[in-house]
């Protein structure tokens, strides 16, 4: 099997190969994430140049910069790869995605890899699973984002040292009207769990 | 002669982000703009669907497509006043478009909910963009009747606008220069601002406050030092992390920030005359009223937003009294090498 050093889309059938049986866990792991990204990251066309890092507002807080996590995906270091704090640094502002001499999808692949992290529990920053899955409950129950709810049960449970602080602020939101206290339920929220559903069964995601 | 759109509006701008709303339908009328919302569409996911389920958030983004494309009537265009709610839309077209794997599954999940999607059938725009390239700066320049003369405005456009653009619209992707010819055709002083397509940092103030927080403190301090009176965005999240957060941003580094944050729609609408109050002017966190005194627009004084605790502990010393926190050691590990297959056929 040859690798695609070039940065056009690779062809279908070598698309098929490369999903052949590994032994590299360098090539599994890149498998995994692109499975889970739902679409090809094109992780695998990355020539290490670093111009990601050197975009990233917030790769001085990260344990790896992105060109790091990304040798580290092809090196299979999957274990360390899952419990980086990179992705749940990224803020996905696209600066590395548009200069990414590769066209490689960084945030997305970032995202693939927080998915992967959350799902078993391995994420180094607790809070950050934490809110989207707070997020993401309200969206299967309403079918729209429930601000009060989220940011009153995220507090309690991430922050509670940062409340003193912002209720006061939260009371002004909710009588300026900024933030509702009654969510809004669309009326087709059914349809749309039967759809998240069968996303989630084709994830692979219970 | 009016152009019509399809809106999505996105879940912010029925909650933080209502002064949008209420300035946006302000200025609809003057800039000749219909917008019909598609009926009952749902959340864009944020960044948390993706995060932790990538195709269920393509899945949730697409039945808003389907939607939208079901309502099409003399118009295709779906027009999104959030960044984060473009982007999502219109990124997720864009997949759907190239990569035929995620669409049959997108199908077979839409088909769960009784929807359909062709993808490509509508596109998805930035209100902004709609503003600048179909209405134009001559257009918006000609309704003005209050020039928004001696207000320093920061033309913030925030990352997701010129980023990652999905339909490459943008030749600019990192400086472009519209928000700035817009503010100027409002009669307003245009801060020279480099970090017009920064980050304000998302949903990190929400998880990973330091890292989020400073990213605001540079984004606010920036506009300071250029002498701004306050800045213009087009973005609920963007508006939400430098207003909101501010006072947060004040205590976590010891400063005294004071820079309001307002919609562009709000000032557009104040340079066609509206009263200030119409616009949902006097609902930001860090109030704009002493700001827009000095061109002398009177905004009402509203409910007194509460002094947040321990505010007042910053001695006033600016951002130059701060120290800047320590960064991350670099590590004395090297870079693990990648093993490439060819080097395995080699060893054999």
């Amino acid at each position: 099997m040859t690798v695609a050093t070039h940065a056009a889309p690779l062809p279908e059938a070598h698309v098929g190969a490369h999903r052949a049986p590994l032994t590299d866990p360098g090539r599994a792991f890149l498998d995994e994430i692109t499975g889970a990204a739902g679409i090809e990251t094109r992780l695998r066309h990355c020539i290490q140049c670093g111009t990601c890092g050197g975009s990233c507002p917030s790769a001085a807080d990260m344990d790896h910069t992105p060109r790091e996590l990304f040798a580290m995906i092809r090196a299979g270091m999957r274990d360390a790869v899952l419990a980086s704090n990179t992705p749940w640094m990224c803020v996905s502002c696209y600066f590395c995605a548009v200069r990414c001499p590769q066209d490689i999808h960084i945030p997305d692949a970032m995202y693939a890899v927080k998915s992967i992290a959350a799902r078993e529990g391995r994420s180094p920053n607790g809070a950050g699973p934490s809110f989207s899955r707070t997020f993401v409950s309200n969206i299967r129950r309403f079918g729209r984002s429930y601000e009060v709810g989220l940011v009153v049960r995220h507090y309690l449970r991430h922050f509670p040292l940062r409340i003193p602080g912002m209720a006061p602020l939260g009371i002004g939101m909710l009588a300026s009207g900024r933030m509702g206290l009654v969510p809004h339920r669309i009326r087709g929220v059914r349809g749309l769990r039967a759809i998240l559903d069968r996303a989630a069964e084709l994830e692979g995601r219970p | 002669m009016s152009a019509s759109f399809l809106y999505y509006p996105g879940c912010s701008m029925s909650a933080t982000a209502r002064a949008y709303a209420q300035s946006l339908e302000a200025v609809c009328g003057p800039l000749g703009i219909a917008l019909h919302e598609i009926d009952d569409w749902n959340c864009c996911g944020a960044s948390e669907y993706l995060t932790l389920g990538p195709l269920q958030a393509h899945a949730l983004v697409s039945r808003n497509l389907a939607l939208a494309e079901r309502q099409r009537n003399g118009t295709s265009t779906v027009v999104a006043s959030c960044s984060l709610c473009y982007v999502n839309l219109a990124k997720t077209d864009r997949y759907l478009r190239d990569d035929p794997a995620l669409r049959s599954k997108v199908d077979s999940a839409l088909a769960a909910g009784g929807l359909r999607y062709d993808p490509g059938s509508v596109t998805v725009r930035h209100l902004f963009e709609v503003v600048v390239r179909d209405i134009g700066c001559d257009r918006v320049a000609s309704h003005v009747t209050r020039p928004l003369s001696g207000l320093k405005v920061v033309p913030y456009l925030g990352c997701l606008v010129s980023r990652p653009d999905p339909d490459d619209r943008w030749t600019q992707k990192e400086q472009p220069r519209d928000f700035d010819r817009l503010i100027g055709a409002l009669g307003a002083e245009v801060v020279d601002y480099p970090l017009r397509t920064d980050c304000c940092g998302g949903h990190l103030s929400q998880i990973t406050a330091a890292t989020g927080l400073d990213l605001i403190r540079r984004l606010i301090d920036a506009a300071e030092r250029r002498g701004a009176d306050l800045i213009a965005t087009v973005c609920p999240m963007c508006q939400m992390n430098l207003d909101f957060y501010q006072p947060e941003v004040n205590r976590h580094f010891g400063v005294s920030h004071h820079m309001p944050v307002l919609f562009f729609t709000q000032l557009m609408g104040l340079a066609f005359g509206e009263a200030p109050r119409a616009l949902g002017i006097g609902s930001e966190v860090v109030s704009a009223r002493e700001a827009l005194a000095r061109i002398g627009v009177e905004v009402p004084v509203a409910e007194p937003v509460p002094e947040p605790v321990g505010a007042g502990v910053a001695t006033g010393t600016g951002e130059r009294g701060v120290t800047p926190r320590p960064r991350r050691e670099k590590k004395p590990q090297g870079l693990p090498i990648p093993v490439m297959p060819a080097d395995k056929e080699a060893e054999r």
